[in-house]
This record gives structure tokens, C-alpha cells and sequence, in this order.
């Protein structure tokens, strides 16, 4: 890539720029991050490993097939972020920590060695996050990047979809030592609003989150769960669901249950995919692309 | 003698006086229809409920195996359904339509296909 023109430059440039949305939280020069630089950051979810069925028969490819298009990413991502059921869930305790260890050898060939994961519940709910946190470690903590600061919250380690008081206060102290312009970013499993309660789309005291959050002038939340890609504000907060790795899901409503979409041969691994994140850290703006899980390119 | 018209009609105007109100002891309760749900992975037995608007029923919910939740959304009633444990949950629809109840406490590999359909008839 020619050093003259920048990433969103080129995605424009190559055509993807047409697949992506640009998502300010603020008015350009609000935020003003001191020592910010721009950057991407690759989002992949839901990669279900384990899972077997109709809904996929490449279900032993597919995450490999998605690890070998990130690696080909003209430019690398500064990090990559998985947020949430990297594992289908199974009762055998053992089968379980088999699951995990198969798929951390699968991302383990990613080229970028910064790799951030997330519980879903999955991975997390029929065990409290035990087995989770022996291979991934914290199920929610921060970092800071460039100027922006992620937090990641786990919704899923107890079976009831909540956060918990212990980890909202733990959010609240967080915050707290925040400015109330600094860009944030939260990576989540689950929806932290209501999105559709009668699928179980939802976080139980997710409003508890986000009435700390609220303050916040720059919060953007991405997250997963939905296996499809969606997008909705709650107040300022613009809420980015991704795609998933195993199976998509119907919109929301849009059928009488949850169930997969059914594979199409037609058009194998539709629905399916990944995203890239362009922070725009000055603007706290995102520029998402999504990207199927074959390039063709 | 005072008759028992006569007490409630006394602790009526005393209620008022206190300025609050004793009106629901005095006003029979309706009968509530008991409606017995067994939750057990993966799925509700009965799945399909039907009801009249404003018809008061009682949900005594169970468990067979595992801890599990009773979610309808659309009412704003939900609870934890408890191996060994009746819980009971009073309910009145009050609109009509057809509704779903979820089981929103993950309980392993068939969770999401745990759900259920409330219909709502005038």
C-alpha cells in the first residue's frame, strides 16, 4: 500500500469504503485525545467452535477460512477482538476445555499477536466462566489504546445474563477516572439494551451500564450474540452488533423463533463474517467494513 | 348486634378518615385460574397457553432438573424457576395478542429454542 494515502483512503480506493458506515459520537474536534493517532482494529464473533450441523457444514473450516482473510488484510490491524461463544457450549466439562484449546490453536495463526477475548455464554454460563478463564484469563477488564480506552464487560458468566453489582461498581471506579469527552469503547457479548427480550436478546441490568456510561460524550459499544449485523443508539451511544462465524440468525422479529438460517449452497458462508474498525480517535468516529469470510481479493 | 355488613361498612369510613383506602378487602377477589408450567431442558410443558383478557390466573412454575427462567417480555413478568421449588406468579393480561415467554437463564446446548407462546383472547 502507498505510504501517501491513508487506510480509509485506501478502502475507497479499493471499493470497500462502500460496505462501510462512518459512526461519529461526537462533533469532529470535540474529543481531543492527547498523544490519539488513528488506527483499525479487526472484529470477528460467535465463532461457535464445536458447533456441528445443517446450518454449516463447513463447521471446521470456517474459522480458519476467516483467520487466513484477516492474515491477508493488506495492512494489519493493531489488535483483534473476539467477543464472545468462541466455543459452542457442551455439559462435558472436558469437552469444554478440548473445545477451548482447539480454538485458541486456530487463532494462535493469526498474524497479529494482540488478541483480545471475551465470554459468551457459551463459553461462560453452565460454569461460571471457570473453564474461560483457565485458557483467555480476566472475563472483563480494560486497556488503552492510542487514546482511546476499551472497557470489556462480561454479561455472560453468570447463566442470568447480568453484569452484576461487583462489576458495576468496578465499571463506576473505571469511569470514574475518565474525562467525560475521552473516547470509549466497550466490547460486550451480549446487547447491552433491550434489543429483543422474547429471544433473549437482551442483558438483564444492562441499563445499569449504560446509565454510567451515559455521562460519557464518545461511547460506542460492539458486541455479538445477534449473529447478524445490526445497528441501534441508545441516547449518544451507538450499539454495533457483528456478524458471526458459524450461523446467522434472523433479524430480530422477523421469524416465529431464533432459529439459524439454514445454509445456502447457492452462496456458502452467507451471512457469515467479519468486520474492521478505522478509529478516528480526534472525531471519536468508526468507520466499520465488513467483510465476508472469503475474500475474493 | 352489628352485623358484618355493618363492621365492613365501619372500617370502610374509617379507612377513609385515615385516608387511605380498605376497598380491596371488601371487594371479593375473583377467582384465579392456577395454570401448572414444567420447565425442563429444553422446553415448557405446556408450551402453548391460552387466556382471556382480564382473566386472573396464577403460573405455579417447577423445574425438573436444572435452574431456569419464566420471561414474558411483552407484561414485564419474569422469575427464576427453581429445581424443588413451586413458584408462583400472579397475572392478568391485559391486551390481546399472541406473546412469547422465554427462558432467559442459559441452562446448556437447547437454550435457545426454550421458549413458548401466550395466546391472549379477548
Amino acid at each position: 500500500m502507498p505510504s501517501t494515502i491513508n487506510r480509509r483512503q485506501f478502502l475507497q480506493l479499493a471499493g470497500l469504503g462502500s460496505v462501510g458506515v462512518v459512526f461519529a459520537s461526537a462533533l469532529p474536534g470535540v474529543a481531543s485525545a492527547a498523544g490519539s493517532e488513528d488506527f483499525y482494529f479487526v472484529q470477528l464473533s460467535d465463532t461457535h467452535w464445536g458447533f456441528e450441523g445443517p446450518p454449516n457444514p463447513d463447521a471446521k473450516g470456517t474459522l480458519r477460512k476467516a483467520v487466513a482473510s484477516v492474515n491477508a488484510l493488506a495492512q494489519q490491524p493493531d489488535f483483534i477482538v473476539f467477543t464472545g461463544d468462541l466455543t459452542h457450549t457442551t455439559d462435558n466439562p472436558v469437552e469444554r476445555r478440548k473445545r477451548m484449546s482447539e480454538f485458541k490453536e486456530i487463532v494462535a495463526d493469526l498474524r497479529v499477536k494482540d488478541v483480545r477475548f471475551m465470554p459468551g455464554e457459551h463459553d461462560a454460563s453452565l460454569d461460571s466462566g471457570k473453564a474461560y478463564k483457565e485458557f483467555f484469563g480476566a472475563t472483563y477488564y480494560t486497556f488503552d489504546h492510542k487514546g482511546v480506552h476499551f472497557i470489556a464487560l462480561d454479561n455472560v458468566s453468570d447463566p442470568r445474563a447480568i453484569i452484576g453489582e461487583e462489576q458495576l461498581a468496578w465499571l463506576a471506579a473505571d469511569l470514574k477516572e475518565q474525562r467525560a469527552d475521552a473516547p470509549i469503547v466497550v466490547l460486550t457479548h451480549r446487547p447491552l439494551f433491550d434489543l429483543m427480550p422474547q429471544w433473549d436478546w437482551a442483558t438483564r441490568d444492562g441499563a445499569k451500564a449504560l446509565d454510567l456510561l451515559m455521562p460519557y460524550k464518545n461511547v460506542t459499544v460492539f458486541y455479538g450474540h445477534i449473529h447478524q449485523e445490526h445497528h441501534q443508539m441508545t441516547g449518544h451511544i451507538a450499539h454495533h452488533a457483528a456478524k458471526g462465524l458459524m450461523f446467522p440468525l434472523p433479524a430480530p422479529g422477523s421469524q416465529p423463533n431464533r432459529a439459524p438460517l439454514p445454509w445456502d449452497p447457492a452462496q456458502p458462508y452467507k451471512g457469515l463474517g467479519f468486520r474492521s474498525v478505522d478509529a478516528e480517535v480526534p472525531q471519536a468516529a468508526y468507520e466499520i467494513t465488513e467483510y465476508p469470510v472469503i475474500r475474493s481479493t | 348486634m352489628t352485623s358484618r355488613r355493618q363492621v365492613l361498612r365501619l372500617a370502610l369510613a374509617a379507612g377513609a378518615l385515615a385516608g387511605g383506602s380498605v376497598a380491596t378487602y371488601v371487594v371479593a377477589q375473583p377467582r384465579e385460574r392456577v395454570i401448572q408450567i414444567q420447565a425442563k431442558r429444553f422446553d415448557y410443558t405446556p408450551r402453548q397457553l391460552t387466556l382471556k383478557k382480564g382473566e386472573p390466573v396464577v403460573f405455579e412454575l417447577t423445574s425438573a432438573d436444572v435452574m431456569m427462567g419464566f420471561n414474558l417480555p411483552d407484561f414485564n413478568v419474569r422469575a427464576d424457576v427453581v429445581p424443588d421449588k413451586v413458584t408462583r406468579v400472579r397475572f392478568v393480561p391485559d391486551k390481546t395478542g399472541t406473546f412469547t415467554f422465554v427462558c432467559d437463564i442459559f441452562c446448556g446446548g437447547g437454550h435457545e429454542e426454550m421458549s413458548g407462546k401466550l395466546l391472549v383472547l379477548e
